[in-house]
């Protein structure tokens, strides 16, 4: 019906249209870049700033760096109290990633597919713990792991993180695991397939996206998280971002070293980024569209 | 889709339920257990009642925190919300500009907080960063140091540079997912420009819409490191945010009882505003599917 309907209108109204379109492609265009440049001038003020001296940086205004330099580079990566910053921030937000899947795929599919006693509470409950500010959390945790002696390890950051993430990956992963029909699950347990093989062979790849972009924020979130890594850690497990206070010394802060730093910090998140540019759109919307 | 009743399912959900216990239940214990005792150190407790709920209630310092913490989550909202939907309406639907749109803004996504404090405070000085000499040479004056007003804009503009991009691309998911048939329909009809955004577009936006509100009130409500290292609360108590000011009384001040009921406090109103905006949303569910 609608294909009929939609061709009466004449050639010339259709012309108006293509005219139409045209001036607001242009004007789209004209918004993203806008908006695009605002996103981009204070990272590409950090990144100009990483490739300078600090006597550039402190004496002279300049958009580029006239004497282009790595050395602020080469300071961070020839230090191993620096880049073991960022190896210990990898390490926990893996853990915290890979736990939080175990954990959160099971529940997701008991919440997406059955019904038990206290299950929206319990549902609500997870999703609080989302929504406890960290500030709140950071005193107790820091006594509780101190107590069972995880102090200042990997595995204790990537816990801790697991109080906002665990929730975050059911929500998610439930939404997506709503959208594959019942019946897929009635057929494989009919052709007796138990549930352990099921879940693995069958189910986990249809939802294969969804776990990517679980996947996704659990290391967006635990990557970018500082109150809790840095309360939690001293020396062996400290993460990149809390490293980078370092550069505040007696002679003033190393703006070169620092910029450098930060530039480093967006380097991973960008190539995580990159190889799941395809589902960004439909994973913010957690499943849900 | 209906949903079987089957009480086994909790050994599914059983591993999330240890897991947030422990690190969840066994802090927010450890903080009820403070709120309601008092110290002389030694390890020595005595109770202490309601007390700490009863001076925090009566004294300025949390009600003023929270009067700034409202205001700050409320201006965020009223411009990201309306900024994000206007972005993703301008974004291009498919092909190769679109994948770059999508990646440029998820970059400010993954950038760990206080990289995005690091970055903002660099480009808002005077002396070094672009915005800050930027104005600085067309004779604003600008010190967020020093300033109340430039220290608000500051922080404001740097959460609306953060996370505008995800009420955008939230909205963009669900823009998505709107089928041809309605624009066309909508055509037909001669329906203008709002019209089509009023009865089509938002509509179909509504639940991914709320995702995002929940999510950036809560993310909001706790926010801690950027506007700590950008302003660190400053000047004077101006940007004293809710989260700033608990850390700076359990773990600067050490005041234990104080800090404790602060979190309780923090924590359920966070909880009462976000249950709210989760019944709306889960309603909004239920008519959709």
């Amino acid at each position: 019906m609608v294909d009929a309907t939609a061709q009466i209108p004449g050639g010339a109204t259709a012309k108006g249209q293509a005219r139409r379109s045209k001036v607001r492609i242009n004007s789209r265009a004209v918004v993203m870049t806008i908006y695009l440049l605002f996103l981009m001038l204070p990272i590409y003020w950090l990144l100009n700033m990483s490739l300078k001296t600090n006597t550039e940086i402190l004496n002279t205004f300049t958009l580029f760096p006239r004497d282009l330099t790595f050395a602020n580079y080469a300071t961070i990566l020839n230090d191993p109290a620096w880049y073991m910053g960022y190896v210990n921030s990898l390490i926990y937000v893996v853990m915290n990633t890979v736990i939080s899947l175990v954990v959160a795929l099971p529940a997701a599919y008991a919440f997406s597919r059955y019904q038990f006693m206290g299950d929206k509470h319990l549902f609500f409950w997870l999703l609080t713990n989302r929504m406890a500010p960290p500030a709140v959390f950071a005193l107790p945790f820091f006594q509780l792991y101190s107590s069972v002696g995880l102090f200042d390890t990997h595995i204790a950051v990537a816990l801790a993180h697991c109080l906002f993430n665990v929730p975050l990956a059911v929500w998610i992963l439930e939404g997506f695991m709503r959208g594959v029909p019942k019946e897929i699950d009635e057929t494989a347990y009919i052709d007796g397939y138990s549930f352990g093989r099921f879940f693995v062979k069958i189910f986990m790849p249809l939802i294969a996206s969804g776990i990517g972009v679980a996947a996704f924020f659990c290391f967006m979130f635990s990557w970018v998280e500082l109150l809790l890594s840095r309360t939690l850690t001293t020396v062996d497990a400290k993460p990149i971002a809390a490293i980078m206070t370092r550069t505040q010394g007696a002679s003033g802060i190393d703006w070169g070293v620092l910029a450098a730093a930060g530039v480093l910090t967006i380097v991973p998140g960008a190539l995580v980024i990159y190889f799941v540019r395809n589902y960004i759109a439909k994973g913010f919307a957690l499943g849900r569209v | 889709m209906e949903k079987t009743v089957n009480q086994k399912a909790w050994f599914l959900v059983l591993p999330v339920l240890l897991l947030v216990a422990f690190s969840a239940v066994i802090p927010l214990m450890t903080v009820v257990n403070y709120s309601v005792q008092d110290t002389f150190g030694n390890n020595q407790f005595f109770w202490a009642g309601l007390d700490w709920f009863r001076e925090m209630l009566s004294s300025d310092r949390m009600w003023n925190a929270l009067g700034r913490q409202l205001a700050f989550s409320g201006i965020i909202l009223a411009i990201e919300v309306p900024l994000g939907i206007f972005v993703a309406l301008n974004m291009p639907k498919s092909g190769f500009w679109a994948s770059l749109c999508l990646v440029l803004m998820s970059l400010p996504l993954l950038i760990p907080w206080n990289v995005v404090g690091t970055i903002w405070q660099i480009f808002g000085r005077v002396d070094i960063g672009l915005l800050g000499y930027t104005l600085d040479a067309m004779g604003v004056s600008y010190n967020y140091t020093q300033d109340t007003l430039a220290a608000w804009i500051t922080i404001v503009t740097m959460d609306v540079w953060h996370w505008t991009s995800l009420v955008a691309l939230l909205a963009y998911a669900g823009l998505k997912s709107i089928p041809d048939a309605y624009y066309q329909a909508a055509k037909i009809d001669q329906a203008s420009r709002w019209k089509v955004f009023r009865f089509i577009e938002l509509p179909k936006m509504m639940g991914v819409l709320m995702i995002a509100i929940l999510l950036r009130f809560m993310d909001s409500f706790m926010i801690y490191t950027e506007p700590f290292v950008v302003t660190g609360g400053g000047p004077g108590n101006a940007t004293t945010l809710l989260s700033i000011d608990l850390v700076k009384m359990a773990l600067g001040q050490f005041d234990l009882g104080p800090a404790a009921a602060f979190s309780i406090m923090y924590f359920l109103v966070i909880l009462l505003i976000s249950w709210v905006f989760y019944t709306v949303m889960t309603n909004l569910d239920r008519k959709g599917a």
